[in-house]
C-alpha cells in the first residue's frame, strides 16, 4: 500500500495554512500506511547564503549534547527543535558541516539539506508523527508527505520516506521497484551515496544524478519511466518545482485536484476532501507514463 | 417512492448509512435516499439488495455501489477504483468520472458513466452493460466474458485482452487491441443491443451506425485440435 500526498500552492497568501493542509492530507492517507510517516516542507529563505539540515537524532541522544560539540567547531549556527528532529541553520559551506556531522555523530543522521527544505520522518502512526512534529503549524510554499506500510526493507526512520539524496530533493514512492539492485551499483559508480538498503532511495538518487547534469525535473522523470523498472507513482520535489509520475501499468492510484489556488496530490481522494474549494476543483487521475509538473 | 430519507455522513457513520440500506424493511414504501458528504470513503452503498434510489452527492472513494442488486444508484461526483463491482442487477450511475476496475466481474446490472474510466474499465465482466460517455483507459474489457460495453470515447492499449464472448462497442480510436480481440462485423441484432443500451444511458447524440464492434477471434480459449500435442 503506502500513501502519498504532495501540495504545491499557486497562490502565495495561502502558505501560512500549508502545514494545516499537508495535516489533513497525512490524516487521510493514514490508513495506507500505519508503519511511519515523513514529510518534506519547502519554504522561502531570504537570506540566501543560509543551508538547512534536516538532523533525527538517534537511540535518544540529546540535543544538548549535539549543541555543545557542533557549536564548539561552527560559529553563529542557529538550532530548532522538533521531537527527535533539529534543523540547523548554518552559512558554513554544506561539504563541511556534512562531512563533520558524519564523522563526528554515529547516532545523528542527516535526512535532508538545502536552502529551503525541511524534512522530518518518524517510526509510527502518521496521525501521531504529525502530532509530535506540529505539521500543522508549518507554513512554507509546497510539501510532500508519505504514510509507509512497510514491504521492501525494516521498519526504520531510515526506511522512511521522503527520500532526499541532493540539495532540496525529495521524493516519496508508493510501489516497489524491481531493478534497484542494479541501478544502484551503476549510480555508485558515478558517485552517488545511499544510506538505506531501500528501492526508494535508489528512485530518489536517480533523480539526484540526472538532476546534477542539468536535466530538468520533467526531463528526469520522463527517462525513469525507461530506467526505473517497477510499480510507482512518484512524487518529486525540487527547491521550485513539483511533479508527479506513474508507471506505465498504472497500478499504483493517484489523484490529482487542481484550483486557482493550488495543485493537490494524493493517492486516494479521501485525502483531499477537507481542501478548500475541492469540491469545485479540477479532478483528475494522472495517466500512466506521463509526467505532470509544476514550478520550475 | 415515499418521501426522501437524507443520510449525512457527517452525522452518521458509513457503516449505519450501509447498514439502514442493506436493511431496508420488505413492507417499508421508503425507498429514496440521499447521501451526503460522502469525502471519498469506500464501499459507501455496497452491498445493496432490494429496489430504492439512492443519490450519493460527492466524490466517492473504492468499491462504490458494489455487489448492487435491484437498487438505482446516482453518483452525483466521481469514483474512486471498483465502482459497481461485481454487481448483480440494478442500476449504477456515475455523473463524473470513474476510477481502474469499474463494473469489474460485474454479472448483470447497468453501469453508466457520463466522463471516462481509468484503466480496465469492465475487467473480467460476467455479463453487466456497461456504457462509457467518454473514454476508458488501458486493459479495459481484460478477460471479458459476457455483457457489453459501449463507449462512446476512445479506448486504451489492449483493449478486450483475452476476451471471451462480451461484445465491445467502440466509437472513437481505439489505441490498440489485445490479444485474440478483433474487430467484427455488427449484425442486426447487435446493432438492436447497441442502439438499446445508448437509449438506456439518454445518449442520442451518436448513431449507433458510428461505432466499430469488437470481440474474441476464439483462437485463444477454444481447443484447437492442432495444438493437442500441447496437452
Amino acid at each position: 500500500m503506502c500513501g502519498i500526498v504532495g501540495i504545491y500552492l499557486k497562490n502565495k497568501k495561502l502558505s501560512k495554512d500549508l502545514g494545516k493542509y499537508l495535516t489533513g492530507m497525512m490524516q487521510g492517507m493514514a490508513t495506507r500506511g500505519p508503519d511511519s510517516a515523513g514529510f518534506a516542507i519547502y519554504s522561502e529563505n531570504k537570506k540566501s547564503k543560509e543551508f538547512k539540515y534536516s538532523l533525527c537524532l538517534l537511540n535518544h541522544y540529546s540535543f544538548n549534547s549535539f549543541k555543545k560539540i557542533i557549536t564548539k567547531k561552527f560559529k553563529k549556527l542557529k538550532f530548532k527543535q522538533h521531537s527527535d528532529h533539529v534543523v540547523l541553520i548554518s552559512d558554513v559551506e554544506p561539504k563541511k558541516i556534512i562531512s563533520f556531522i558524519s564523522l563526528e555523530f554515529k547516532d545523528v543522521s542527516l535526512i535532508g539539506y538545502g536552502k529551503s527544505i525541511e524534512i522530518f520522518k518518524q517510526v509510527g502512526n502518521p496521525n501521531e508523527v504529525i502530532k509530535n512534529f506540529q505539521l500543522d503549524k508549518f507554513s512554507g510554499t509546497h510539501a510532500i508527505g508519505h504514510t509507509r506500510m512497510a514491504t521492501e526493507s525494516a521498519i526504520t526512520t531510515n526506511g522512511s520516506h521522503p527520500y532526499s539524496t541532493g540539495q532540496d530533493e525529495c521524493l516519496v514512492h508508493n510501489g516497489s521497484l524491481s531493478n534497484h539492485n542494479n541501478l544502484r551499483r551503476k549510480l555508485l559508480k558515478q558517485g552517488q551515496s545511499f544510506d538505506s538498503e531501500n528501492d526508494t532511495e535508489v528512485a530518489a538518487g536517480y533523480v539526484s544524478n540526472s538532476l546534477s547534469k542539468k536535466k530538468s525535473l520533467k526531463e528526469t522523470l520522463m527517462n525513469g519511466l525507461k530506467d526505473l523498472d517497477g510499480f510507482y507513482t512518484f512524487i518529486a520535489g525540487t527547491r521550485y518545482g513539483f511533479a508527479i509520475v506513474r508507471d506505465e501499468i498504472a497500478c499504483k492510484p493517484a489523484v490529482i485536484a487542481e484550483t486557482k489556488d493550488y495543485v493537490a496530490i494524493a493517492s486516494e481522494f479521501q485525502a483531499m476532501a477537507h481542501l478548500p474549494g475541492v469540491n469545485t476543483a479540477k479532478i483528475f487521475e494522472p495517466e500512466p507514463g506521463v509526467v505532470y509538473s509544476w514550478g520550475s | 417512492m415515499g418521501e426522501l430519507i437524507k443520510l449525512d455522513l457527517k452525522k452518521k457513520t458509513l457503516r449505519e448509512v450501509n447498514d439502514l440500506l442493506q436493511n431496508l424493511d420488505p413492507k417499508s414504501n421508503l425507498r429514496n435516499y440521499l447521501v451526503s458528504n460522502p469525502t471519498g470513503n469506500h464501499a459507501v452503498c455496497a452491498g445493496l439488495k432490494d429496489e430504492m434510489e439512492v443519490l450519493i452527492k460527492g466524490h466517492v472513494g473504492y468499491y462504490c455501489a458494489g455487489m448492487n442488486q435491484k437498487a438505482l444508484i446516482t453518483i452525483e461526483g466521481n469514483v474512486g477504483t471498483g465502482v459497481a463491482e461485481n454487481m448483480m442487477s440494478g442500476i449504477v450511475h456515475v455523473k463524473g468520472n470513474a476510477s481502474q476496475s469499474a463494473g469489474a466481474t460485474a454479472h448483470g446490472g447497468t453501469l453508466i458513466v457520463d466522463g471516462n474510466t481509468s484503466s480496465r474499465c469492465g475487467i473480467s465482466m460476467k455479463g453487466i452493460d456497461i456504457i462509457v460517455k467518454g473514454s476508458v483507459g488501458h486493459m479495459s474489457a481484460f478477460m471479458a466474458q459476457a455483457g457489453n460495453m459501449v463507449v462512446c470515447g476512445d479506448a486504451g492499449e489492449a483493449l478486450g485482452d483475452s476476451i471471451y464472448e462480451a461484445k465491445l462497442f467502440v466509437r472513437g480510436f481505439v489505441k490498440s487491441l489485445g490479444a485474440d480481440c478483433e474487430e467484427k462485423k455488427m449484425n442486426k441484432k447487435d446493432l438492436e443491443i447497441l442502439k438499446s443500451l445508448l437509449k438506456k444511458a439518454n445518449i442520442n447524440n451518436f448513431d449507433a451506425k458510428d461505432f466499430k464492434m469488437y470481440g474474441s477471434a476464439r483462437k485463444l480459449y477454444n481447443f484447437n485440435i492442432d495444438n493437442v500435442s500441447e496437452y
